[in-house]
């Protein structure tokens, strides 16, 4: 240890703190540097979500399995509702896998800031490795459903075609739109906690505004794009497609998706940051 | 010295009183204070409205060079907290200017980030994280961390199945291997055992006597004297000494006379007024602050505006937010009053008080004894302010928040073997 202060470089730079007013820079650079900080947060929520539970990770199975049963049985079988030309458990599930993905990493973002309360009033580090960590928390569930969709696709003799190289490209629509209105709803819920009520009302709702029980291409253009302004639109038409390898591919409605789930990506990264420096106060 | 460690100017941050009380606010409150009734309603709020903020820290200004180990101590409520979290960046000045040179490491907890389902090797990884390690850096100081907590046994079972001691070890080990260029330490050393107190101090001397700049907060007026050459006083947010840290522990004891009567004549009140409570004082019999067990004497100042015949004194002490701890009439004591026509004082002495360490908020009335009609009564702005002590006389310095009170007591333990004898285990007390 004794070692440790030759380290101290000769010349260092000067961390300067003044009063917070109005906009500010975005500090990803900074948040780059806390990189491995959101990594530990992501894992420590990851390895905490199953811990003394009695199934463990299946649950992970369960939420989206159960649901595509429920919507097989009133949508597809009862309610006769067209999927494409593709069997509706598929269709639907298709859909449930990126959509539980989105919704439990809207409602875990929204709470995390207010959940780590205990780390924002004691530590310092960039503040979005909080609602980040949350988000990234959810890919382990994603990809056991992912897994489970291949098998159940495999079983009924779909295998997906070339255009899963897009695959990624929809991951990241989904943790971008996740990301955006994460930010705005975590940095809300600080100061609102009327956040929290929201959230799971405003998740059921949006599902239900989201292509997973129909199709969006039972809407006509221009409607079909309009209706895209929900990036979710985007993601799961666009998830459906290159995962089943069927069906038609997301065209315009991915551009307005894309474009709807970036602007709220920088607004609530401009938002959030406006509001982080009052964070420690009123949590 | 070429540029000082750290240079504070000007510093001030202000909070909103009831921020943290209340904590958050509703849209409802918000959406009512845009509406033109809403705010009508509020009119009552309104007139409070220089009362509504407050200076945690202001004004305050000082330079550290780099190597020193600086002891910041003042009251409860004094700033001490804001202060360090202002220069640990968890929150930020309203108004002023830090310049900071070199890596910060602050501690204001023990165990932050930890997570009780996490085994100890997890949660070193983490807390070393959060407290600003790289993973390649946790890992070439993972054996001596281990080895420091001495949890090698328990390396790999979640530490909620750890004795408290040992989760305090395991916490601090972490910390103390971050080697921060400015360290910023906050009361850490009030918890524990004496064992684990002892080790922590000796730690934070290694760091001292390595050269690097230590901020230190605490109650403990023993470490700060022992590890601090420096000593900056704060009270209500001003920066009242900055000196020899012995000289600051002095000025820190004996409060100045003329600030201990404190007026009420702004408190609020209620009553008609025939005699009012102007004044009060908290008077220690070793003639500095009032720490825990001491006894301590309440006056009470009174004007006497109008004759009255058998009045009653009366003396409430509350926890805050909390319930009445402690609650005395004159009556209750058999001291009666025939009557009060000139102004003067009543003392209530208390001569084995056992209260913890806090801050106390006072109510004091004087009452016509026959009708239990109030004369006057101060429901706010009086304070019994205790300092922390070592009550049970183990030389442990307990944290203060669980309880307020303590008692003359003692432990004694017995265990039923199975054969029905009952065997004594007598602890010693140290």
């Amino acid at each position: 240890m004794a070692t440790a202060v030759t380290d101290i470089p000769a010349v260092r730079p000067a961390l300067i703190i003044t009063p917070q007013n109005g906009w500010m820079h975005l500090g990803l650079r900074e948040l780059w540097g806390y990189r491995e900080l959101t990594y530990f947060l992501a894992v420590r929520e990851i390895k905490v979500r199953y811990k003394q539970t009695a199934v463990g990770i299946l649950w992970a199975l369960i939420q989206p399995l159960f649901t595509m049963l429920i919507f097989s049985l009133f949508f597809g079988r009862l309610g006769k509702m067209p999927s494409d030309g593709i069997p509706y458990p598929i269709f639907s599930l298709a859909a449930l896998i990126p959509w539980t993905f989105f919704a439990a990493g809207l409602t875990a973002a929204s709470n995390s800031l207010v959940g780590n309360s205990n780390l924002i009033t004691k530590v310092y580090f960039p503040r979005l490795a909080i609602p980040i960590s949350a988000i990234l928390s959810g890919i382990v569930d994603f990809a056991i459903g992912l897994a489970l969709l291949l098998v159940f696709m495999m079983f009924k003799g779909f295998y997906p075609g070339p255009n899963l190289v897009w695959f990624p490209a929809f991951l990241l629509l989904a943790l971008i739109t996740a990301l955006g209105f994460g930010l705005w709803l975590s940095a809300l819920n600080v100061e609102y906690r009327d956040v929290r009520y929201v959230v799971p009302f405003l998740v059921q709702f949006w599902m239900f505004a989201t292509p997973i029980a129909y199709s969006a291409h039972m809407l006509n253009e221009p409607w079909r794009t309009v209706y895209s302004i929900n990036p979710m639109v985007g993601v799961i038409e666009g998830f459906r497609w290159s995962v089943l390898g069927r069906g038609n591919p997301p065209g315009l409605m991915l551009l307005a998706s894309s474009a709807a789930a970036l602007l709220t990506l920088i607004s609530g990264l401009y938002y959030f940051r406006r509001m982080e420096s009052r964070f420690a106060d009123i949590v | 010295m070429s540029t000082p460690a750290i240079r504070v100017h000007n510093l001030g941050k202000q909070y909103r009183i009831g921020q943290h009380r209340r904590g958050y606010k509703t849209l409802r409150d918000k959406l009512a204070g845009l509406m033109p009734f809403g705010r009508a309603a509020g009119g009552k709020l309104e007139q409070d409205v220089s009362n509504e903020y407050f200076w945690a820290v202001k004004d305050v200004s000082f330079d550290l060079a780099d190597g020193e180990v600086v002891g910041i101590i003042g009251r409860n409520g004094a700033g001490k907290s804001t202060l360090l979290k202002l220069l640990s960046r968890i929150t930020s000045p309203t108004k002023g200017r830090i310049e900071i040179c070199g890596r910060i490491g602050s501690l204001l907890e023990v165990g932050t980030g930890f997570h009780p389902e996490l085994t100890g090797r997890e949660n070193i990884f983490m807390s070393g994280a959060i407290l600003g390690m790289s993973r390649a850096e946790i890992a070439r100081k993972l054996d001596a961390i281990i080895e420091f907590a001495e949890v090698e046994k328990f390396v790999d079972t979640p530490v909620k199945h750890y004795s408290s001691g040992m989760y305090l070890r395991l916490a601090f080990a972490v910390a103390a291997h971050l080697e921060p260029e400015i360290l910023i330490v906050d009361e850490v050393l009030a918890v524990g055992d004496a064992v684990f107190q002892k080790k922590c101090l000796g730690k934070m001397d290694e760091v001292s006597k390595q050269g690097r700049t230590v901020l230190f907060v605490s109650h403990n007026m023993v470490a700060v004297e022992k590890l601090c050459s420096r000593g900056i006083l704060l009270d209500q947010g001003r920066l009242i000494f900055d000196g020899p840290a012995r000289e600051a522990i002095e000025m820190y004891l004996t409060p100045s006379g003329d600030g201990r009567i404190q007026d009420l004549k702004g408190s609020r009140r209620e009553g008609t007024g025939e005699v009012v409570i102007s004044r009060y004082e908290i008077i220690s019999s070793t003639g500095k602050l009032v720490r825990a067990g001491d006894p301590f004497t309440i006056r009470m100042y009174f004007e006497v505006r109008d004759r009255v015949s058998r009045p009653h004194f009366s003396l409430s002490i509350f926890s805050r937010g909390g319930p009445i701890l402690f609650s005395i009439f004159t009556s209750d004591l058999a001291y009666d009053i025939p009557e009060l026509s000139f102004d003067g004082y009543i003392d209530l002495e208390i001569h084995e008080p056992n209260l913890l360490a806090g801050s106390y908020p006072l109510h004091l009335g004087v009452s016509d004894e026959a009708t239990n009609h109030w004369y006057d009564r101060v429901y706010e702005g009086a304070e019994l302010e205790i300092e922390p002590s070592d009550v049970y006389g183990t030389g442990r310095q307990r944290a203060a928040a669980y309880s307020h009170l303590f008692y003359d007591c003692s432990w004694s333990l017995t265990v039923t073997e199975s054969s029905g004898a009952a065997t004594a285990v007598s602890c010693p007390v140290s």
